[in-house]
């Protein structure tokens, strides 16, 4: 009796404190969210929704919106020239960069797994482009595509071949930047396939040697398919880095030689800051976007079937 | 077709100073079930990855046959191996993992079609042949990790620890199921375990390992019966063996445990114990309860200080000579903490052990195991 006297207010709990605690889960979710949700808002959420509203207009020199254009923007870069130019230069791009990139990673990174005495040197200079600023290794490649000075027109004269223009003929120019990237982004797919080559089960690799299998043969029938969603995720990271490269085409070319190298990303800066034409860039930026959305969600289609996630 | 394996003077070393493995000696019979045993870290995955080629071999021969096999790669010595973890290939299917090695061997798909499926119907795994490992059990992983050792059809099957990730119940019917199936084959087994009851029940002979070194070879009954050292004795045999050092004044022969339990060595064992400082062993199933029934025994007063029944047996532990002993008694005794329980031990089920050396001077005797018999018998 004294039980129930003493347990009908507690279950009577005022609506106030009773939601309060209800939520209290929630509220705690929340918090532990609170960093992201206000560095995502400040520096994804807002920029991009004020890039859509941008493209809907033509700006003043400080960029703020003048006059509303509604899908002008859009319509102009579908018949611009130069927009279709920039768009064919950057799917070359991806396609100079992203395979080879990824091969030349795999390739070393199936060398550095192995169990040799001082692997751990070359496993520390195959991932160091890691460590080194995209300006600052864009500069050494600056010195290295020099035409009269740099090494690699040296070595052709060794052999006595005629020197190229690496970064002004408008043929070379996106192959040398393309080169230097995959460089650049080396580093990083190295470290990321190295992680994943170590993940394997050594034990698996013991059977099939019982087995007979020949090395070529564990590497096609172990070693990828086990890979694979390492491989997915790098390929998924490079397609997108490789979309918004910026900072050497900056340094090397500048969009040049005759707008051969102008990446879709530079295309944008130039427009937004160089032209102040914060409309367009803002619609380029948009039909960027949405491309790269596009071929994740393809990627991701079609991938999903080859891919073998424990 | 069945061939022997010979380990001679095999020794392995990582660091060019301490050796893991030393000197091992031993031959493994063709068709023969064999055992290593030992506590983790003995070196027992060792020999076993020697044998298979997976670790490079320091020093010492091993041979298939009359065959050197030392060089020869892992595919080239005819045998097949079950990992502790299976090494199940996870984006395969069962049947793929299954012929995975036919394939490599370019075994021609009709015969592969039927070698995985006598294995997976001998093992049970035919409506599962479809299924990615992920979708197993672990009992079945386990099957299939076997149904992949067999369809190789090789005269010698390796196994490291194959049922240690398995529950108790599981393990115990693995145990007997693999039994089974090397009998069938008629192959040669050479089997890695760290659980005595797995070595004692499933192998024709084992080889105790302790620190890289061969404790004992033998069959398992004659192990548990004559065990070489404290070591294997205290091994082997669940609960182990109590041991307890003990002195012995030789001129009379009286061994005493630290005043607690006296008794004389019969004279024909006089000699053998001489100018000997020993230990003395005790199973505690030989621990029994005081009932008049035997005559020469040593006879004593103990105070119960915790007690399991499980069922079919009662094991209690108590203090004697400061240690803690354990005995085993059949069937269910209704003990209670600080009891005192009257005990007696037969002078012949004593176990005597050089304490220097830690070899054995006296096993149990015989005579005791016959009256087990014949009661059995009746």
């Amino acid at each position: 009796m004294k039980l129930a006297l003493h347990d009908t207010p507690n279950l009577s709990l005022n609506p106030k404190t009773s939601l309060w605690k209800q939520t209290q889960k929630a509220r705690v979710a929340f918090l532990y969210l609170l960093p992201s949700i206000l560095l995502f808002s400040v520096f994804i959420f807002y920029p991009m929704f004020k890039t859509i509203y941008l493209s809907f207009f033509l700006t003043d020199q400080q960029g703020e919106a003048a006059l509303f254009v509604g899908l002008d923007n859009y319509q102009d870069l579908l018949t611009s020239q130069s927009f279709h130019k920039s768009i064919k230069a950057t799917l070359l791009f991806v396609l100079y960069t992203v395979p080879a990139g990824i091969i030349i990673a795999l390739f070393l990174a199936l060398m550095a797994n192995e169990k040799l005495r001082g692997i751990g040197f070359f496993r520390v200079i195959y991932s160091s482009t890691m460590g080194i600023s995209v300006a600052a290794s864009s500069v050494v490649w600056l010195f290295l595509f020099h035409p009269s000075t740099g090494m690699f027109n040296r070595v052709l004269n060794l052999f006595g071949i005629a020197e190229i223009q690496w970064l002004l003929d408008p043929d070379w120019a996106l192959f040398s930047v393309s080169v230097s990237t995959i460089w650049l982004n080396l580093g990083f797919s190295f470290l990321i396939i190295l992680g994943g080559l170590q993940n394997i089960d050594e034990h698996l690799y013991e059977s099939a040697r019982i087995d007979g299998a020949s090395y070529w043969y564990q590497l096609r029938r172990i070693t990828i398919p086990m890979l694979s969603p390492t491989l997915f995720f790098i390929i998924t990271i490079s397609l997108i880095n490789s979309f918004q490269t910026f900072g050497q085409i900056d340094i090397l070319t500048k969009g040049g030689p005759s707008e051969s190298t102008n990446l879709i990303v530079y295309s944008i800066y130039k427009d937004a800051f160089i032209n102040y034409q914060f409309g367009t860039a803002s619609a380029q930026a948009v039909v960027l976007f949405i491309c790269v959305l596009l071929l994740t969600i393809l990627q991701f289609k079609l991938g999903e079937k080859k891919v073998h996630y424990q | 077709m069945l061939k022997k394996v010979e380990l001679l003077n095999i020794s392995k070393t990582y660091d060019r100073k301490q050796d893991v493995i030393s000197s091992i000696s031993v031959t493994i019979e063709p068709g023969e079930f064999f055992v290593l045993v030992g506590p983790s870290g003995c070196g027992k995955s060792t020999i076993l990855r020697m044998i298979a080629g997976l670790e490079d071999i320091t020093d010492g021969v091993i041979k298939i046959g009359e065959k050197e096999i030392n060089d020869l790669p892992p595919s080239k010595r005819d045998l097949s191996m079950v990992f502790q973890n299976y090494a199940l290939y996870p984006h395969l299917s069962v049947e793929e993992n299954i012929i995975f090695g036919l394939h490599v061997k370019k075994i021609s798909k009709s015969e592969r079609k039927k070698r995985c499926s006598e294995a997976a119907d001998m093992l049970g795994l035919g409506s599962y042949l479809q299924r990615k490992p992920r979708e197993l059990s672990g009992g079945q992983r386990q099957r299939v990790a076997l149904a992949r050792a067999i369809v190789n059809q090789s005269p010698i099957c390796l196994m490291d620890e194959p049922l240690s990730n398995l529950d108790a119940k599981l393990r115990a019917h693995m145990r007997s199921e693999i039994r089974q199936i090397q009998r069938h084959l008629g192959i040669t087994m050479i089997y890695v375990t760290h659980d005595q009851v797995e070595a004692m029940t499933m192998g024709d002979r084992m080889m105790i390992l302790h620190n890289g070194e061969i404790q004992q070879i033998g069959k398992p009954i004659d192990i548990y019966n004559r065990p070489a050292n404290p070591f294997v004795a205290t091994f082997i045999g669940s609960p182990p063996m109590n041991l307890v050092s003990c002195t012995n004044n030789w001129k009379t022969g009286e061994i005493n445990i630290n005043n607690h339990l006296r008794f004389f060595i019969k004279p024909e064992d006089q000699p053998a114990v001489r100018n000997r400082q020993l230990t003395v062993g005790i199973r505690p199933e030989h621990i029994l309860h005081s009932s008049n029934r035997l005559t020469n025994t040593i006879k004593m007063q103990v105070q119960v200080i915790n007690v399991e029944v499980l069922g079919t047996e009662t094991i209690f532990a108590f203090h004697l000579g400061g240690k803690e002993w354990l005995a085993k008694w059949n069937g269910q005794w209704r003990l209670s903490v600080n009891d005192i329980v009257p005990i007696e031990i037969d002078y012949n089920s004593i176990c005597l052990f050089d304490k220097k050396t830690g070899g054995l001077i006296k096993a149990p005797a015989k005579i005791e195991r016959h009256i087990i018999e014949q009661e059995v018998m009746i």
